[in-house]
């Protein structure tokens, strides 16, 4: 595959025909959130783009993000434009190992200089930086680096955008996410652990037709994805409406397929695009599983109080507080009560009885 | 502190604080009151005290037709609003689940339309108290401080709840972290100010008609 062959020449040699890459640009323009009207300008856009270089760059990170995109099952067109950039660098997937892999890096670097586009997933270790390196080279050093010549920066997944697991209590490596590290780079934070594939083509295409970055939420997410809560656009939530819930994993309203909520289902405060576009080809989501969503797609989803337990739900022991302060309420009170009875006894005995003739005795 | 660690700090150790001052001084208060005690009464009963008490504190809760007539406003949106605030209270779901962990007990929740119906008439009958209270010379002149704080951590909760439901401007758990808070600021406001009268009113009601059920009367 040459450097120099457009999208298009890319998409045709590899059998996609001008209606399946019509089907993938009306979809694109559908899911963010586009007129109809620009499907053809989407078309012209990336036939004619040049494949971008992209480095992608994997710290303290599971692969799960790189397993998640590159299954999106082979014949997808969201898999051939995955193949049709330039992905110049990347550990799981190129060939190249050791010295020759960090050229590779380096020369995309020095060809694209300002014009690449930076993926990361992973968190960044700052307590050492011997907690995690490439070639010698540690993380944050690379960081910044290749961060340098990049037109833009995309935070895959939650560790990169975040800093996920590695950075939940006690967040024994320092790990921070990418924009605690990177200021003066345009960032696209694509959360989820992993998110899902389609977000990232979406991101890419909407970066090549346009040039520009999509419209992002206050977390720096694309709108067009994170735009709706998992519980808005849940298919059970109008067993949430009705006030009918599952109470365990194995009862008759989990098997009727009520509302997980009581399971502590983080749908309401999670925001991301599983319940419409799903996972596996659209095959389903966790909740269609029978599992409440973890909210992995927000920051530190690991440390919300437990996967388990519902939102509404305290994380401390009231009761036993509860108890104790009953306890210790009735006891003072009744200290008080015998205090103030005591006061009264008193006044009562030290009142002196006054008749008509002390009171002359004054004048 | 992120917004996730607020949450928890909200749900966690705030909780607990809020729930230690507010039983802690619900006790204290209760017993203080109990112990001021009572002389014994030497007249001979003509009636039985604990059946005056207990029928003064249901009938108290209706007023008569004069007062009604006179008072009808208060009457009606004081009725609205404290039976909003007990169905949204303990009807709505998620209350339902915080209950079923701290007491043990749960029961089966409203739909949350009729919830959301009723906050809105809560909100807007907790207004227009407000407004009645400060339209009103005489109502004016007898508010306080207190009254107007007691007013307002009252409605902060239904409004901050109702917001967390429709989730508007905020993240969704910065408005649950604000709407469990300002259910706390009501916790720890309750014992020591007015807001106790959800407990003493039964008191002070057996109080009087017991009184009067001793006399053999009608209080």
């Amino acid at each position: 595959m040459s450097k120099d062959e457009t999208l298009g020449e890319a998409l045709r040699r590899q059998g996609i025909t001008r209606r399946g890459f019509l089907k993938f640009c009306a979809a694109t323009a559908s899911m963010m959130a586009l007129p109809p009207s620009m499907v053809p300008a989407i078309a012209a856009a990336l036939e004619k783009a040049r494949r971008p270089s992209v480095i992608w760059l994997s710290f303290q990170e599971c692969t799960g993000c790189t397993e998640s995109l590159t299954r999106s099952h082979s014949p997808t067109v969201e898999g051939l434009i995955f193949d049709a950039i330039s992905l110049d660098y990347h550990h799981t997937l190129q060939a190249a190992a050791g010295s020759a892999a960090e050229a590779a890096r380096e020369a995309a670097m020095e060809e694209n200089y300002g014009k690449y586009l930076l993926i990361v997933d992973g968190s960044i270790p700052l307590a050492n930086p011997g907690y995690s390196t490439i070639a010698g080279i540690s993380n944050l050093a690379m960081l910044e680096e290749t961060a340098k010549g990049a037109a833009a920066v995309v935070s895959m997944g939650s560790c990169a955008a975040f800093g996920g697991i590695p950075k939940a209590r006690p967040n024994p490596t320092g790990a921070v996410s990418v924009g605690d590290i990177v200021k003066d780079k345009p960032i696209i934070n694509v959360p989820g652990c992993p998110p899902i594939p389609v977000v990232i083509t979406g991101v890419l295409a909407h970066f090549l037709t346009f040039g520009t970055l999509p419209e992002l939420d206050a977390l720096g997410r694309p709108k067009a994805y994170y735009g709706q809560s998992i519980h808005d656009r849940c298919y059970r939530r109008p067993f949430y409406d009705k006030g009918k819930f599952a109470n365990t994993f194995d009862d008759e309203g989990a098997k009727k397929g009520w509302c997980l909520y009581k399971l502590g289902c983080k749908g309401p405060t999670t925001y991301n695009a599983c319940a419409t576009t799903k996972w596996n080809e659209g095959t389903g989501f966790p909740i269609e599983a029978g599992h409440p969503c973890l909210g992995c797609s927000e920051p530190d989803f690991w440390d919300g109080g437990g996967f388990y337990k519902a939102i509404s739900t305290p994380t401390g022991d009231v009761s036993k507080a509860a108890v104790y302060a009953i306890g210790a309420g009735a006891a003072a009170g009744l200290a008080l009560g015998a205090m103030n009875r005591a006061r009264r006894d008193k006044a009562v005995g030290e009142h002196e009885k006054v008749n008509i003739d002390d009171l002359e005795k004054g004048d | 502190m992120s917004e996730t660690e607020l949450l928890l700090w909200v749900r966690g150790p705030a909780l607990q604080g809020a729930t230690i001052i507010f039983l802690l001084g619900i006790a204290v208060r209760i017993l203080e009151i109990l112990m001021l005690g009572r002389k014994t009464d030497l007249a001979e009963a003509r009636g039985s005290a604990v059946a005056g008490g207990l029928r003064t504190i249901i009938s108290r809760s209706f007023a008569q037709r004069e007062t009604l007539q006179r008072t009808a406003f208060t009457e009606v949106t004081g009725w609205i609003f404290h039976i909003g605030i007990f169905v949204t209270l303990l009807f709505f779901a998620p209350h339902i689940l915080l209950f079923e962990e701290v007491l043990g007990l749960s029961w089966p929740a409203l739909p949350t339309t009729v919830i959301d119906a009723t906050t809105i008439v809560t909100i807007i009958a907790l207004l227009a108290v407000l407004v009645h209270r400060i339209a009103n010379r005489v109502t004016r002149f007898l508010s306080r401080f207190q009254d107007y704080l007691v007013w307002l951590v009252t409605i902060l909760p239904m409004l901050t709840g109702y917001i967390a439901f429709h989730r508007v401007g905020l993240s969704p758990p910065m408005l649950i972290a604000i709407h469990i808070l300002s259910v706390e600021l009501l916790m720890v406001v309750f014992p020591f100010t007015k807001l106790m009268h959800a407990f003493t009113l039964f008191m002070s009601r057996y109080y009087n008609g017991a009184i009067a059920g001793y006399r053999g009367v009608n209080s």
